[in-house]
């Protein structure tokens, strides 16, 4: 059912602050709506609330020091975060990395990927008023944290790469778990789709609702799955391959429409696709070292660089510029979530106020990743 | 979409020796424009008709004045265009936001960590400190600076 | 026991003693009731959430709800500033109230049945719409917008659910030709009314569902979007008030449902012969229709709410209507 832009019949529009604090807006976020009657007329998002100055921080630290700030942007990717960085470093400072290394990040950023979707899965549902599969999703999450946390010492907030590799080794119990655990996430998928995909009251909160095409999505710099699920099959992974998925095979899950049906499905399918990339990882992991050798201080030649990958929320992009020393000189984090939120100024005007839970849940945005 | 689009488009509004070649391995982009600040809405309308987007809109402060870096990327395979603006204190700079509706916030952005007001920049107001500081702080003159250098130090053209 | 009851019938007389027995009668059964529903209700909820639920305090965490009714209880009343006192305060009362009064027609059995009014069906539905206006009240009185926001929803979905509701009733009143609870359960002596009435029996749980707020027609109180809808303001006992009010308008619900549709305190048809009195037999049945309604609650998504309005409006009355003419030409040819 779609809701078409009405033309408000009096003057008597309102004002409601969605926000800061609100169960449903994931984060500090504040909405600014103006309403008439349930209608929205205008809506501003207002952010900065999680401001903590990480790029302040990173101009008086070396780069290595830079690492734990990574994955605080957006905790539920830090993994991601962190694999981008350090390769933006390695890539300016030409460090390179051993292939059994690049495996294992890939491995583990991976099933970050995988947590973060669960996550957003359990939580959307949550905010539509199905309390259930969010303690399923998040039980599923429970095996990958336990996972990580072998490896890398924290559940959340991962300082795991390092430059020119990883910190710690992958033994045969982290192989033997991951495993098991593709096997156990594979013979949910039909639980899943039972319970909320095929359930007539969620299509119906999430069909048709609020519809970004790919016009709305390259206007306002949208990328990861809102704009694969406009129908574009844009993934840093595919377009600018770096680590060692050009070795391996997935496919690109892309939607039609954009709605929030749309993205729902791109996410599950992201999840399925990013299994098959553990599995091939998995079968294919080198021997051999886990990290290069590096100086005590890396310091990158002169000059700008930019590098991207594809985070959960989409194209995660560090520029840094060096002046050769062991401190970067400036340091920009372009977060995807940025350009995401941003597009809700022009897809929630003409919605019901309870379809902005759905498009906001359906975007999935991490506020501290916005504000930095 | 595609770089050889971007590179049409944009002959016709600047000159070739403008128009710098990058090598993706060194530096993420593959051209590099390097402008002043009336090129750049231009540059912008002709980004727009070769279907690239907005990846980013950023700043840095050197001592010969605040730059303003614009990263352009498309949908196709590697594409990025990186445009460089030398601005001194206090200029001003053209807003794209009538082209990009990303640079809304992108500019804001700017503005609130640099100081640098985008003209015809339809809300140009503080988006992640507070509306009432007084500040900005990711200029070289706040804060704890580690280092404060010219453009001519860091970059060799 | 029975000289305490003629002691008392001699200092009160017999009608008063009666109507003072029965009220301590429904207050206890209400709190009683209160109590084992909210246990209940978060045991399902963590089954089917695989969880456990309550299970520290008591056997099987039964005593969680008499502890948090203390806590509750011993909470400051925090009364914002800029509220409508009067009706800020009479809402929680209004809203509890009326429900108290619904329970003297419920047959529990042949003999337990307070006073068994010849309009008794009518008194039921004429008290329950006073849930809308205690909501508006607490709503509007809040000076909240998110509350009013609550409350607005709230009025609408109960005032266009009331209609469906009482098409389906006049199906039962068709076949039992009176009001009087007593009569409507007689009446289904040879076979229970759900057995040849289905659809009516499905279309008033659904409506009995959106009256009572339970999800997936919780938007008054929607979690997730508006706080906690028109309740947001209140604190301790006021909202252990509103809290007790949905459960005992549930228990009304599937009461009035199991008398109307499930044969109330009768036997099913083939078990008649156990020793089990009709009071067993009601609880048993309400307490299984309860569960229901629960089960949906934690299965479901919440509907939006235009979408709320157009299935009451497009399926839920249209399908009513259409059952009452059928079963008019029905019952006309039976007779």
């Amino acid at each position: 059912m779609t809701t078409e832009m009405l033309e408000p019949i009096t003057e008597q529009t309102y004002y409601l602050n969605m926000g800061p604090q609100h169960p449903s807006t994931h984060g500090v976020l504040r909405l600014f709506l103006k309403l008439d009657g349930e209608y929205i007329i205008e809506a501003d998002p207002i952010i900065g609330y999680g401001h903590r100055g990480h790029e302040k921080m990173a101009e008086s630290h070396f780069y290595e020091q830079f690492l734990p700030n990574s994955s605080r942007m957006d905790y539920l990717s830090g993994l991601l975060f962190n694999h981008g960085y350090v390769a933006a470093v390695e890539k300016m400072a030409g460090i390179e990395v051993p292939p059994r290394a690049e495996y294992i990040r890939v491995i583990s950023a991976e099933l970050n990927r995988i947590s973060s979707h669960l996550l957003w899965f359990g939580t959307y549902v949550m905010d539509l008023g199905g309390f259930t599969p969010f303690l399923y999703s998040f039980d599923d999450r429970e095996n990958i944290l336990d996972i990580l946390d072998r490896i890398s010492g924290s559940r959340l907030t991962y300082s795991y790469c390092r430059m020119g590799g990883v910190a710690k080794d992958i033994d045969e119990e982290f192989i033997r778990a991951t495993r098991s655990f593709i096997q156990r996430l594979r013979s949910r998928w039909d639980d899943y789709h039972n319970l909320v995909t095929k359930n007539v009251i969620f299509i119906h909160r999430a069909k048709d609702v609020g519809v970004i095409n790919r016009e709305l999505a390259l206007r306002f710099g949208c990328t990861g799955p809102i704009l694969r699920a406009a129908g574009v099959a844009y993934d840093i992974r595919r377009a600018e391959p770096y680590s060692v998925y050009p070795e391996l095979d997935f496919e690109i899950p892309t939607g039609t429409q954009g709605d929030a049906l749309d993205r729902y499905m791109v996410r599950l399918q992201e999840m399925e696709q990013s299994l098959r990339i553990i599995e091939q990882a998995l079968d294919r992991l080198p021997e051999g070292p886990i990290k290069a050798a590096v100086p005590h201080k890396v310091r990158p030649p002169k000059g700008d660089y930019y590098f991207a990958v594809e985070s959960a929320r989409g194209a995660l992009g560090f520029y840094i510029v060096s002046d050769g020393t062991p401190y970067p000189y400036r340091l920009r984090a372009r977060v995807p979530s940025f350009g995401n939120l941003q597009v809700l100024t022009d897809v929630l005007p003409g919605t019901l106020v309870a379809d902005t839970i759905s498009i906001l849940g359906s975007i999935d945005i991490v506020v501290p990743e916005v504000d930095r | 979409m595609s770089l050889e689009d971007l590179r049409e488009e944009l002959s016709k509004v600047v000159e070739p020796s403008a128009i710098l070649p990058r090598d993706y391995e060194k530096n993420g982009c593959l051209l590099e424009i390097r402008t002043g600040a009336d090129q750049v809405v231009a540059i912008a309308q002709a980004a727009r008709a070769a279907d690239f987007f907005l990846e980013s809109i950023t700043a840095a402060d050197f001592t010969n004045g605040p730059q303003v870096i614009y990263h352009f990327n498309s949908y196709g395979k590697v594409s990025r265009a990186q445009v460089r603006v030398q601005l001194s204190r206090g200029d001003s700079i053209p807003s794209i936001s009538n082209l990009y509706d990303a640079a809304l916030w992108h500019e804001r952005e700017v503005f609130d960590l640099f100081g640098i007001r985008f003209d015809n920049h339809p809300d140009l107001r503080r988006i992640l400190l507070p509306e009432d500081a007084d500040f900005h702080p990711l200029l070289k003159d706040y804060g704890k600076v580690h280092a404060f250098r010219g453009t001519e130090e860091i970059y060799d053209n | 026991m029975a000289a305490g009851w003629q002691s008392l019938v001699n200092i009160l007389g017999p009608d008063v003693a009666r109507i003072v027995v029965g009220l301590v009668g429904i207050l206890a059964l209400v709190q009683v009731n209160a109590l084992f529903l909210v246990w209940l209700e978060r045991k399902v909820a963590a089954h089917i959430q695989l969880r456990i639920g309550p299970k520290e305090v008591g056997p099987f965490g039964i005593l969680q709800t008499i502890v948090d009714g203390v806590k509750l209880v011993s909470k400051e009343l925090i009364t914002p500033r800029h509220v409508d006192r009067k009706l800020f305060v009479l809402a929680p009362i209004a809203i509890f109230l009326p429900v108290l009064v619904s329970f003297v027609v419920i047959p529990f059995s042949e003999q337990l049945q307070i006073r068994d009014l010849n309009v008794g069906l009518l008194v039921i539905f004429a008290f329950s719409t006073f849930n809308v206006l205690a909501i508006l009240m607490g709503g509007w009185a809040s000076n909240n917008k998110y509350s009013l926001l609550g409350a607005i929803r709230s009025v609408a979905q109960n005032v266009a659910y009331e209609i469906p509701l009482l098409l389906t009733i006049l199906n039962v009143l068709l076949w039992s030709n009176s009001l009087q609870m007593s009569v409507i359960v007689e009446s289904q002596a040879k076979v229970w009314n759900v057995f040849w009435m289905p659809v009516a029996a499905i279309v008033y749980l659904i409506c009995a569902t959106a009256e009572t707020n339970r999800a997936p027609f919780d938007i008054p109180e929607a979690e997730s979007e508006l706080v906690a809808g028109f309740h947001t303001e209140y604190s301790g006992m006021r909202f252990a008030l509103f809290f007790l009010a949905e459960y005992s308008n549930m228990l009304i619900v599937a009461a009035v449902a199991t008398t109307l549709f499930f044969g109330g305190w009768k036997s099913p048809p083939f078990l008649g012969f156990l020793p089990v009195p009709g009071l067993i037999w009601f609880l048993a049945k309400t307490y299984v229709l309860i569960f229901v309604v629960m089960w949906v609650r934690w299965t479901f998504p919440r509907l939006r709410f235009d979408q709320l309005m157009n299935f009451c409006w497009k399926i839920m009355i249209p399908a009513a209507l259409l059952h009452l003419i059928v079963y008019a030409g029905i019952i006309k040819l039976i007779r």
